[in-house]
């Protein structure tokens, strides 16, 4: 299974890491820390109208980690609360391996046969979701 | 017969190669026996019963707290019974803390395990305490050099990892013994990563305290042992109050049993015990002279290969000397967890990430690294298939 992670897609989302840097100002900025790896995540938003206006993120962290940033990167602009809800989502049934709406999504199907990766790619998302509290 | 043979999953299992023995070792046939002899022939509560089966269970509880004090030339009634590392240096943290007044301090070093530094700092927020730590040096050891500016006479304890969880370092107990008599302090050490490698007169290294898992030395998971010298454990008082740990309670007071049984409340860890004593008679029945020199061979084989991977940076001793097989490396533009990943589809078992040592990731401006632990079951194939796994992880991710 291991090797199946590594896949072209995964690997290229992560080299091209679309939404990469950081937003200053921003309306919102949330950093998460992953406890057991201590990978780390920064997401910063601009916000209009309710929905967000503009995404960047900064990842320490795995190619899962930064692959899952580059998702954010492309599919959150647009979002508003219930929109980053459905994304979280539509994750959480990726890992669980089922077929993902999104399909930049799917590149990280192979990670539902690695529960201790899980964490990996949910970072970015669990750091989305805190700083789309303020819409 | 190999000595990996003795051990059923890796003569189960002849593609694994496990080199993350660091994190928990195996275990071999001799311990998964005891253990299941326990549970299938003697398992009662000890301590309490007078049927056959208590006083079964209790003989080999109490046998097994022998066959560990034997392992440590000690004397029994210095052997407590702790479910870990952490838990017997939370129980020091507590108990001898309780000793401890708002001024003074605490010495621990920058390469220590979390388990050897968030106690004390609860400990310092709950007294008022000055935590102090040894810096690091860039080969990946603790600074002595700075004992004498560190360990002042408001010193109470100095708190140390026998042998780093991360680089493989093996400090100098006895220059820091000699630092911390000076002021009058007592040491403590994390012994975890050293005790996987053979039989130790730990009274005799000078220390106060000295803790250690099962996990790691070939035993189950859920027990580990904390050594206190005598008339350090009769002056404390107990961490944890509850069964077995009294000499009579009554609705006003308890009067607390004498140690160990005074740090071991509740029903133990019974068949964990037994198991460990166990891993401590198979150890003692092997040549650690012979097996660590082994060790040290497939450590310098593994730093010799990982020399010539283009990206690697070893955080710890290059050499062989004052180290234990620890070695861990970071490969530029790739995470550990990567590399770890890469590594298990060869069947090598790595851990990956901060080893739950983040000031010294810190101090090295690292996440995480990829670590490799040696133990006497290793062989040069494992070490070769971690270069070869290590080789396409660089192609692939760096």
């Amino acid at each position: 299974m291991s090797d199946e992670i590594y896949q072209e897609t995964l690997l290229k989302l992560a080299k091209e890491a679309p939404g990469h840097g950081r937003l200053e100002p921003n309306a919102a900025s949330v950093r998460l820390d992953n406890p057991l790896c201590g990978d780390r995540v920064r997401i910063d938003l601009r916000v209009r109208g309710g929905r967000i206006a503009e995404v960047a993120h900064e990842v320490r962290g795995c190619l899962l980690c930064q692959a899952a940033a580059g998702v954010i990167g492309r599919h959150a602009v647009g979002l508003d609360r219930a929109g980053v809800a459905e994304l979280s989502g539509q994750v959480e049934k990726t890992l669980a391996g089922e077929i993902p709406a999104i399909e930049d999504l799917a590149a990280f199907r192979p990670v539902s046969g690695h529960r201790s990766r899980f964490d990996c790619v949910r970072l970015p998302f669990q750091a989305l979701k805190e700083a789309a509290e303020i819409l | 017969m190999r000595l990996k043979d003795q051990f059923p999953l890796l003569a189960g299992d002849p593609g694994l190669h496990y080199l993350d023995s660091g994190a928990s070792s195996q275990v071999p046939g001799a311990v998964l026996d005891a253990v299941s002899r326990f549970e299938t022939t003697q398992r009662a509560n000890v301590h309490r019963g007078v049927h056959r089966l208590a006083e079964a269970a209790t003989a080999a509880y109490e046998g097994a707290r022998d066959d560990i004090a034997r392992f440590l030339s000690a004397a029994r009634e210095e052997i407590v019974f702790t479910s870990g590392t952490t838990a017997a240096i939370n129980l020091v943290a507590h108990s001898f803390g309780d000793g401890l007044a708002a001024g003074d301090a605490i010495v621990i070093s920058g390469l220590e395990h979390h388990s050897n530094i968030v106690p004390w700092q609860m400990l310092r927020d709950r007294r008022g305490l000055v935590l102090e730590a040894l810096p690091v040096t860039e080969e990946g050891r603790i600074d002595l050099s700075q004992l004498d500016r560190v360990v002042t006479k408001r010193t109470r304890l100095i708190a140390l990892a026998h042998c780093s969880n991360v680089t493989g370092a093996v400090v100098d107990l006895g220059r820091v013994v000699a630092s911390a008599k000076a002021v009058g302090a007592a040491v403590l050490v994390d012994g975890a990563q050293r005790m996987p490698h053979g039989p130790l007169d730990v009274p005799g290294l000078g220390v106060d305290f000295y803790a250690f898992s099962g996990h790691k030395m070939y035993a189950p998971h859920g027990i580990g042992v904390l050594w206190g010298r005598r008339e350090r454990l009769e002056a404390m008082p107990p961490f944890l109050g509850g069964g077995d740990m009294i000499r009579r309670v009554t609705l006003e007071k308890t009067e607390y049993a004498p140690p160990p049984v005074r740090f071991e409340a509740g029903t133990p860890n019974v068949s964990g015990a037994i198991g460990l004593g166990a891993a401590c008679r198979w150890m003692g029945g092997l040549d650690w002279t012979e097996i660590v020199q082994e060790e040290l061979r497939l450590t310098g084989c593994l730093l010799d290969g990982l020399a010539r991977v283009p990206g690697v940076r070893v955080l710890g001793p290059l050499g062989l000397q004052q180290r234990l097989g620890v070695v861990s490396f970071a490969l530029a533009g790739a995470h550990p967890h990567d590399v770890s990943q890469i590594l298990d589809r060869h069947g090598v078992a790595c851990r990956g990430g901060h080893h739950c040592a983040q000031p010294l990731m810190d101090r090295f401006d690292l996440a995480g690294t990829t670590r490799a632990t040696i133990a006497p079951y290793n062989e040069d194939a494992d070490i070769d298939a971690l270069l070869v796994g290590l080789d396409e992880a660089r192609r692939l991710l760096a």
